[in-house]
């Protein structure tokens, strides 16, 4: 670390990038404009979990007006390779479904047209025929044998299973006073950015070159990727990123795949291609963090000193291995044993999958799932050994004097003092407070619990970490990746001034202002004088594969890249000065705007006129000074070595920490949680901008809120998506989000040019379980499941439910699951033979189906047909196969159905009886039905009501046709339908 | 996320709208504020052909008072109405209920009536229609009918309205003296749709609740003066009746909970202001 005084560095100095935001002016993708003749893509998405695509009809689609092509998986599959992925497992990593389909939202088909609303409109003319197979959604179900395997040229669904052992786990536990366990299901969230997935793709035919506009934020690792999967070398597919992001918290890494698809669409269709993503495609399919089962097991003494940890990690993936899968299961590997000093970690690592959409980053990475465990345990520790969470926290924290300290797993933490940062968070009397508030609520019979939480949030990922999935004999074969290539390139004009590029791309988090900071200090400038562009330009700005925003990693890399760059061209300055001042180059000083000799009587000239010497009087130059037009340089650490033969990988450079503690209230009845107090203090090295700092702090702390008590990707047990609107995926707003206070300490890193670490995910990993921990203490209850909705809480809460009155019927219990069951009865003034006549009669019966036409008769009870079904304004037209089974002549019958559509896809069937009655027959029925595709995925909370309004219509419609002679019988009907209860 | 393609008619008269709705029927939607309207046609789970905007109608604005009743016409926004000086005078339960209705930006688009056409099961005016005892004016080119409000929603985004007729306006019944109001409702962010909703007006001899979220459409009951366990009886009898409904946001048994709790307290804090 350079040791000169930081004038700037450091300050809350206002942000260069707000003006342009704040006024309307950023310049996001789809803002900048398009060459003329762009055409516009829109994506079919699949309806179904899991189905062999049978046919694609493309025909009616491609003949609509404004069409320009339609593009199925087998026209991608034509023109590329699969995407190559970390884990060795045969798998093709299509990024549109070939052949089969294996979650909803996985793309079909692209339609490119003048337009999205014409591409739209064709998209609906799309006709696939799909063979609907069961689907596995659950990671623990998926692994079984007979589970519905995905991917059947790989064997199984599970795709990666290792074990890792270090230290004696087993001599460990065998010697533990106690072991302690702990089961969680982490669940699948997402980061939500407000500006979704957006390319401009083009093809160049004559050269044979992709060029790429996309607001994809890296890692450039994945550039590799899909110039493989174009089948072009690195230097024919040109990426470039728009001047401003509308956020990303990792997931715009998950613009690849669409990438690769624009790219093959615009070289069909021989024109430009724009897609901008639209809400539902991005919650369906964008970026998913990975749901996580995890068993833990702590060996532990009876004074609260873990001495083993045993981890059995099943990770779910989704439906597709993608790179750089499985990085969220390995990016912690280094830091299992978290912020404690644990010498022996048993590992068993799998990784699955299943019917879901992929995963890949989001904010947090792996951090989240870990941490929910490992601090859980510890509550569950200090639970049952009768001890306080915070003195069993305190008991097994690293030493001061430990660092720089190496785990267990191979991560060499920097830095940091771990008790003293704790003791930063409880003093000032800030957790005396905390307990007070906890006495009064209870001595007011109100729930109130405190939560503890200590974590190492790790930054600067190693580009080898997620080698670790492989064994070391083939770690040996492919031979070692390591390493943090960041770079920066500092460059001066004629005019003497300063220009800043670095090979990140900037999701909103201030590079600009920093880098200018970071430079100003180097030369002796005002930051507003250093002129930062962050536009990355693979065709011509310097870049690596660790490129990119991601894994926290500005602060500590490529902020201290420009340091670097800045400094030598610094040293030159002082060269070209020394020559120019008869001065000794060491006796050059760079402060206020000039550059001088030291001292009183010195030399001096503005910065510009030594600084553009080298493009007016190059012949003026020093001996030895080339040029101090533009410096690039690259840096990575040393530390980041490749995994070792053991398994032992120090997978991220930098590792912050954090202490958390709140105090929460919870009502018992309403599960409403209350943060009544959150302190959270962070030891995030050298602080470069103590404004961003505490932004970036508070955002983590909001999304964070969010995995805890909102957000959760929900499938239904046959992969319907259920959460594709934000009225279903709820984030939370400033309303939601409680002042907080943030505390601060700088152990700066050793490790980085500048001192700095990472910051900006810890409160993901910390708050959940921090809150989770609170909660359990307040209700006293031992297993606690994100996200923690009113439900979940008030079940955890619950006493005995009042019983309903006496002679009321007891609403059946209804499973978990999203199936639609009811029951009804009807009255039709018919005999009981003439209603099962209608039933059995293919004609008579579809003209009972509301809004049933064009029915084509396959036997006496099979027939299809077209139906419009609706409820308000909500219609859409279906594709409708009825049959009717299990004939109980006159009294009984099973009608079953299948609906498909633009909407979606629905399925069930009902049971009907027929009674005699007074002069009538009355008609019971009880049905069940599942409905999946888009209208599960946005209209969820219509559909029981769908099915019951249909259902209803559908009796309704048989008592009039039954006797359609009698007037006013359907009010009738309608009248007693409302008394069945559906 | 485009809608398909739709004739769009800014009707300039009252007469237009309702020629466009007897000529196109089911296949015509009116829109006023479009806060529910517009994002089922830009995910394409509405595909009317032609759409009628109603809001340049003068005859459907401002809002008036007529006898003892305040007539809300199909043009004035949601926030026009919360605006409304003596709105807490006449209106307490609105008053309390309107701002749990979204958030500012959509209640300065949407509207009263188009909230009521709507007739989601969870919204809060549907609810205060029925917990007073409103009525819903409806028009078409054969007649004009009025519909008390618990008739008028029959079911999840179903109401007795025709294919060829809109709301004209919505009347509310105002506040007599004598009567306590009071409005609460449980949703899981703030402006979300009510999980649970309830309304109370409680007189010397009388309660009445009514709830949104739980069935399909706000339930009302009424009680003598019921006080101890014996409303506790009730309230526990009408969260059983309601059937509720179980989904992604809440458990049947969380909804039957909130009735009796949040039932219990509207009801003690409108007696309390009687």
């Amino acid at each position: 670390m350079r040791a000169e005084r930081m004038t700037w560095t450091g300050q809350s100095l206002p942000r260069v990038e707000d003006a342009s935001l704040l006024t309307g002016r950023g310049r996001f993708i789809d803002d900048l404009g398009v060459r003329p003749g762009t055409l516009e893509a829109a994506i079919l998405r699949a309806p179904h979990a899991h189905a062999d695509i049978l046919a694609i009809d493309i025909a009616a689609a491609s003949r609509m007006p404004g069409v320009v092509a339609v593009i199925t998986g087998r026209d991608v599959a034509a023109l590329t390779t699969p995407m190559v992925a970390g884990l060795k497992v045969k798998v093709q990593n299509w990024p549109i479904a070939v052949d089969r389909v294996r979650y909803v939202g996985e793309p079909v088909a692209i339609v490119v047209a003048a337009d999205r609303y014409r591409a739209e409109d064709a998209l609906d003319a799309i006709a696939v025929d799909y063979r609907p197979l069961p689907a596995s959604m659950d990671p623990i179900a998926s692994l079984a044998a007979e589970a519905p395997t995905l991917h059947p040229t790989a064997g199984s669904n599970l795709v990666s299973d290792r074990h890792f052992s270090y230290g004696d786990p087993e001599g460990a536990f065998a010697a533990a006073d106690r072991v302690f366990e702990i089961a969680i299901r982490y669940p699948r969230n997402t980061g939500a950015p407000m500006e979704t997935f957006g390319i401009v793709a083009e093809y160049d035919p004559h050269e044979g070159v992709y060029d790429i506009l996309a607001n994809f934020q890296g890692p450039f690792s994945i550039h590799t990727v899909l110039a493989r999967a174009l089948k072009v070398p690195g230097n024919k597919l040109r990426m470039r990123m728009p001047p401003d992001s509308g956020g990303s918290f990792g997931v715009k890494q998950g613009v690849a795949p669409y990438a690769l698809l624009i790219a093959v669409a615009s070289r069909i269709a021989g024109r430009p291609v724009k897609w901008i993503e639209d809400r539902l495609e991005h919650l369906v399919g964008a970026v998913a963090a990975t749901n996580r089962v995890t068993t833990l097991k702590a060996a532990v003494t009876s004074d609260g000193r873990i001495t083993a940890l045993d981890y059995d990690q099943v990770e779910d993936c989704g439906a597709y291995p993608r790179a750089p899968e499985p990085a969220t299961l390995y990016r912690m590997h280094g830091n299992m044993s978290g912020a404690y000093a644990i010498d022996n970690i048993a590992i068993r690592n799998r990784v699955v999958l299943t019917n879901k959409a992929p995963t890949g980053l989001v904010r947090g990475f792996g951090g989240p799932q870990v941490y929910f465990a490992l601090e859980r345990l510890i509550h569950r520790i200090a639970v049952g050994l009768g001890l306080d969470p915070l003195d069993v926290i305190r008991r097994n924290l690293i030493t001061a004097g430990a660092f720089p300290y190496r785990t267990a797993t191979g991560a060499l933490y920097d830095s940091g003092d771990y008790g003293a940062a704790v003791a930063l968070a409880i003093g000032d009397g800030r957790l005396a407070d905390l307990r007070e508030r906890q006495a009064a609520a209870r001595r007011a019979g109100r729930s109130y619990g405190i939560g503890f939480t200590a974590v190492v949030e790790p930054s600067v990922s190693n580009m080898g970490y997620i080698t670790t999935v492989l064994s070391a004999e083939e770690r040996a074969k492919a031979g070692p990746k390591n390493g943090a290539q960041a770079s920066a390139t500092v460059a001066i004009d004629p005019t003497g001034s300063v220009s800043v590029t670095a090979s990140s791309t900037p999701q909103g988090q201030g590079h600009r202002t920093v880098l200018a900071q970071v430079v100003a200090d180097v030369f002796g400038l005002q930051p507003q004088e250093i002129r930062v562009v962050c536009e990355l330009d693979t065709g011509k700005d310097a870049w690596s594969i660790a490129s990119g925003n991601y894994s926290s990693r500005f602060a500590a890399a490529v902020a201290g890249a420009a340091h670097i760059a800045a400094g030598r061209l610094k040293d030159r300055l002082a060269e070209v000065a020394a020559s120019q001042f008869q001065a000794r180059a060491a006796d050059i000083v760079f402060a206020g705007g000039k550059i001088a000799v030291k001292g009183e009587s010195g030399a001096s000239a503005p910065f510009g006129r030594i600084a553009g010497l080298t493009h007016w009087s190059p012949g003026l130059l020093p001996d030895g000074i080339e040029q101090t037009i533009r410096e690039t340089a690259f840096w990575t650490p040393p530390e980041l070595t490749a995994p070792d033969g053991a398994d032992h990988v120090n997978s991220s450079l930098c590792h912050g920490f954090i202490f958390d503690m709140c105090g929460v209230e919870v009502d018992r009845v309403s599960g409403r949680v209350r943060i009544d107090r959150y302190v959270t203090a962070h030891d995030c090295g050298r602080v470069l901008h103590p404004g961003m700092v505490d932004g970036q702090i508070r955002g983590g702390f909001a999304q964070a809120l969010g995995a805890t008590f909102l957000e959760e990707l929900a499938y239904a047990e046959d992969g319907a998506f259920l959460t594709g609107t934000f009225a279903d995926y709820l984030l939370p707003t400033a309303t939601e989000v409680p002042d907080i206070e943030v505390l601060h300490m700088e152990s700066p890193s050793p490790f980085t040019p500048l001192g700095a670490k990472g910051v900006g995910e810890g409160n993901c990993m910390s708050t959940p379980v921090c809150i989770a921990n609170a909660v359990a203490d307040a209700l006293g209850v031992a297993d606690i499941t994100l996200p923690l909705t009113p439900a979940r809480v008030a079940a955890l809460a619950a006493d005995p439910e009042p019983a309903p009155p006496a002679g009321a019927a007891r609403p059946q219990a209804r499973a978990g699951d999203r199936t639609l069951r009811g029951e009804g009865s009807a009255f039709v003034a018919a005999p009981r033979a003439e209603v099962w006549a209608t039933l059995l009669d293919a004609d008579a019966l579809a003209s009972l189906i509301p809004g049933c036409h064009g029915v084509r008769k396959l036997s006496p009870t099979h027939f299809t047909a077209e139906v419009t079904l609706g409820i308000g304004p909500v219609k859409g037209r279906y594709t409708a196969e009825v049959k009717l089974s299990d004939l109980d002549a006159p009294s009984a019958a099973t009608l079953s159905g299948s609906v498909t559509g633009a909407l979606g896809s629905g399925g069930g069937s009902g049971r009907i009886t027929l009674d005699d009655a007074e002069g009538g027959t009355r008609i019971t029925y009880v049905y069940e039905a599942a409905v999946g595709g888009k209208v599960a995925s946005i209209g969820g909370r219509l559909l029981d009501g769908a099915a019951r309004a249909i259902i209803g219509q559908f009796f309704a419609a048989l008592a009039r046709h039954a006797s359609p002679k009698r007037p006013g019988l359907l009010a009738r009907v309608r009248a007693l339908l409302k008394g069945g209860r559906s | 996320m485009k809608p398909a393609a739709f004739d769009y008619i800014r009707a300039e008269s009252l007469e237009e709208a309702l020629a466009a709705l007897a000529q196109h029927g089911a296949e015509a939607r009116v829109i006023a504020g479009g806060q529910s309207l517009l994002p089922m046609l830009n995910m394409r789970l509405a595909r009317p052909q032609v759409i009628v905007d109603i809001m340049r109608l003068d005859a459907l604005r401002p809002l008036r008072r007529e006898g003892n009743t305040i007539v809300v016409p199909a043009g004035v926004r949601q926030a026009e109405l919360l605006a409304w000086p003596e709105l807490a005078a006449r209106l307490p339960l609105v008053a309390a209920a309107l701002p749990h209705l979204g958030h500012t930006q959509t209640r300065s688009r949407g509207t009263v009536c188009g909230s009521a056409a709507h007739a989601d099961p969870s919204a809060e005016i549907p609810l205060c229609l029925v917990a007073l005892g409103g009525e819903i004016h409806l028009r078409s080119r054969r007649k004009a009918r009025r519909v008390a409000a618990a008739d008028f929603f029959t079911g999840m985004m179903a109401t007795d309205k025709a294919d060829d007729e809109m709301i004209e306006a919505v009347t509310f019944p105002m506040a007599q003296p004598g009567s306590g109001f009071a409005f609460t409702e449980f949703s899981r962010r703030h402006g979300d749709f009510a999980i649970v909703g309830c309304a109370a007006r409680v007189t010397a001899d009388r309660i009445e609740l009514t709830v949104c979220g739980v069935a399909d459409r706000p339930e009302r009951r009424a009680w003598p003066a019921l006080s101890g366990s014996a409303l506790d009886d009730a309230l526990n009898a009408f969260a059983w009746e309601l059937d509720a409904r179980e989904d992604l946001h809440a458990s049947a048994r969380l909804r039957r909970d909130l009735v009796r709790s949040l039932g219990r307290a509207v009801i003690k804090e409108a007696a309390s202001c009687v």
